[in-house]
């Protein structure tokens, strides 16, 4: 989405994937928010304004750190880490967060409902909206409202209404279908901004060039630090909007690009999230896309030690990035998370969130792999304060 | 296209009689128990069934229709399942046509073609899929069209004119009208917008038209049969199920049909 050059068109559909299967109430909501959103993305003033915000407010661009220790100690290649986790909220949820408030405003919808999973994308929104003075309802899962309580009150501090979810796993899935059957019934007032590149078209498309700003920033950042492009992109993925932010600006690039899933309890358990390693194509929350469902076509519950991973499904550009081969996915369980967590905190003094600490894990293994004179870049989507909880209690310490 | 469907609205047109169409969810409270549901409808006045196939996220359906999807799920009810319930149903005499009411990815997962041809191996009639818009519907409407199965489309009030034709063009037997927005099981029919809405659709269509959610007494049944060719009614008989003593199950859901029917 360069200002520079003219956008392509809007595509409902990558490959196979994607696609509006939404119920009736809603079609209309979808086809303005398309028409908004191609005009706004060609309208400079736009542009200008979510730019002066995301350097402003935000605090973008983001740095790209070289980890020297962890280089040295996995002894292959350069690592270098794309830091979301210093953006505003601390992480890159903001990024789609800020975008799609500045549409709501265009549309001139003054009531916002967003789900969350980690609770970040939640964070960001409240945070957008107190900005903006929009109304704010968060939809969270009550399994996540408990192990994700620090931010759950963060967004009442900024505003928002924390509505919990009781059905389902009580996860992420259950509170995007609340915050579905919401917008069914307040569409006429009210925008609903989806946190991750999934859902219905023309969302993973919005989302994705939102988040599009880290790997523009990324891979200018490797030009400029490293004096080329990485070798390897490697970026965790629930629904997988950080990772499609990292990767897009990346693609017509040789680059090898790596999405890692959450394996929780092991793929083979049957307890993980790791619907591109072991689903298949479906369709969920308005889009076609992989899904971990049973032979009949239930939706299956997912397990994960990270709540922002936790999710069946996944954005359907990554599904056809799959299935086109132009990028592999891998899943790391809940222990191997850890594992990277404390890697990258003792060796660099920076705190991941347990999302990506699966991408950390893997970046390990590959970056031992390579040559020395080759550079590997992993999207660090955020920070990890509000996993503190539930790393102290995986490692045993009561605090 | 069902023909079934298609003589059954026109015989109640040229009797200026609006039809009842009730819905249950599939293999719920039990799959033992939804045949006898099924004939009770029909035995209550229900012109029409709808059987709802359960699925793990109805994000279009409220509490009510949740519930009973969740628990048909935990009794491991699946689409084939429901197909077994229309051909049992048959088999012990029920008449009225049945149409499917669900969500995509169960269909998606057995197969479109299978899915339309199975259906119709069973006895039924025509699919209403909530969240597969005409845009998204062209391979399940060649199938469809392949079994002489209906293709229900629907329609809200948010629906703009122009694209209201092009539903109509998919559409063979009848086009199904949200009343409201939102979710099933509200009970909050706007009848006063109704004609507005439903003028808006006539002037477009020929089709007849059923109007559903928000419809829970007979009240509304009365107030939308005088405006509609049919109304819905859903979580209201999934609510005199949960009411009901579980040795007369089938009894009272008779009787709450009859009476919310006004036969």
């Amino acid at each position: 989405m360069g200002t520079e050059s003219a956008p392509r068109p809007l595509s409902p559909r990558f490959g196979e994937f994607g696609g509006r299967y939404i119920p009736e109430t809603l079609v209309g909501a979808h086809e303005d928010l398309e028409a908004a959103y191609d005009e706004a993305r060609r309208d400079p003033a736009f542009q200008a304004k979510l730019a002066d915000l995301l350097k402003h407010y935000v605090g973008r661009p983001t740095p790209l750190y070289f980890a020297e220790r962890m280089t040295r100690d996995c002894g292959g290649a350069r690592i270098w880490i794309k830091r979301e986790d210093l953006a505003h909220t601390g992480a890159h949820k903001i990024n789609n967060a800020l975008g799609q408030a500045l549409l709501a405003k265009r549309l001139g919808k003054p009531r916002i409902i967003a789900e969350t999973g980690a609770g970040q994308h939640g964070v960001a929104t409240a945070t957008v909206c107190a900005m903006m003075d929009l109304e704010c309802a968060v939809y969270m899962g009550t399994e996540d409202i408990q192990r994700q309580s620090l931010n759950v009150f963060r967004m009442k501090m900024l505003g928002a209404t924390v509505v919990p979810v009781d059905s389902g796993s009580k996860t992420l899935k259950d509170a995007i279908n609340e915050a579905m059957r919401d917008w069914v019934t307040n569409v006429r007032t009210t925008h609903y901004i989806i946190g991750s590149a999934i859902g219905p078209h023309p969302f993973p498309t919005i989302v994705r060039d939102f988040q599009s700003v880290i790997g523009r920033e990324a891979r200018a950042q490797m030009l400029e630090q490293a004096g080329k492009l990485p070798d390897v992109a490697i970026a965790c993925v629930g629904g997988g909007s950080n990772a499609i932010g990292l990767f897009y600006p990346l693609l017509d690039d040789p680059v090898r690009l790596i999405g890692v899933e959450a394996g929780g309890s092991g793929v083979g358990s049957g307890k993980h999230s790791a619907t591109l390693v072991a689903g298949r194509p479906g369709v969920l929350h308005g889009t076609k896309t992989y899904l971990l469902q049973d032979p009949n076509g239930q939706v299956l519950e997912t397990h994960s030690i990270s709540a922002g991973l936790d999710y069946p499904g996944v954005g359907p550009e990554h599904s056809w990035l799959k299935t086109s081969e132009r990028a592999e996915y891998v899943a790391v369980d809940d222990r191997q998370a850890l594992e990277g967590f404390q890697a990258l905190t003792r060796t660099e003094g920076i705190i991941p969130a347990l999302e990506p600490s699966h991408a950390i894990y893997h970046a390990m293994q590959v970056a031992r792999t390579m040559r020395p004179d080759q550079d590997l870049l992993i999207g660090l989507s955020g920070r990890g304060d509000k996993d503190m909880h539930t790393v102290a209690a995986a490692l045993g310490v009561t605090l | 296209m069902s023909q079934q469907l298609r003589d059954l609205f026109a015989r109640a047109h040229g009797e200026r009689r609006p039809l009842f169409v009730a819905y249950v969810t599939g293999g719920y409270p039990s799959p033992e128990e939804t045949v006898p549901i099924l004939l009770a409808l029909e035995a209550g006045g229900a012109d029409v069934i709808e059987i709802g196939v359960p699925f793990s996220d109805p994000l279009a359906d409220g509490a009510t229709i949740q519930h009973a999807n969740q628990v048909a799920i935990e009794h491991g009810v699946t689409l084939r399942d429901c197909f077994g319930f229309v051909r049992e149903a048959r088999s012990r005499g029920l008449r009225a046509p049945v149409v499917f009411m669900g969500y995509y990815n169960p269909i998606l997962s057995l197969g479109e073609a299978r899915t339309a041809a199975e259906a119709r191996a069973a006895g039924a009639d025509g699919f209403i899929v909530v969240d597969l818009p005409p845009e998204e519907a062209g391979s399940f409407l060649t199938a469809c069209k392949a079994n002489d199965m209906s293709f229900i489309p629907l329609v809200a009030p948010t629906t703009r004119d122009a694209r209201i034709e092009k539903i109509a063009a998919v559409a063979d037997a009848f086009i199904y009208c949200v009343s409201v927005t939102g979710t099933t099981g509200k009970g909050n029919v706007a009848v006063d917008d109704l004609p507005l809405f439903l003028g808006r659709v006539r002037e477009r269509t020929d089709l007849p038209l059923a109007v559903g959610f928000g419809i829970t007494r007979r009240e509304h049944v009365e107030a939308v049969g005088a405006v509609a060719d049919a109304a819905v009614i859903g979580s209201a008989i999934i609510a005199a199920i949960d009411a009901a003593e579980t040795d007369r199950l089938a009894q009272r859901v008779m009787e709450f049909v009859k009476d919310v029917s006004g036969r």
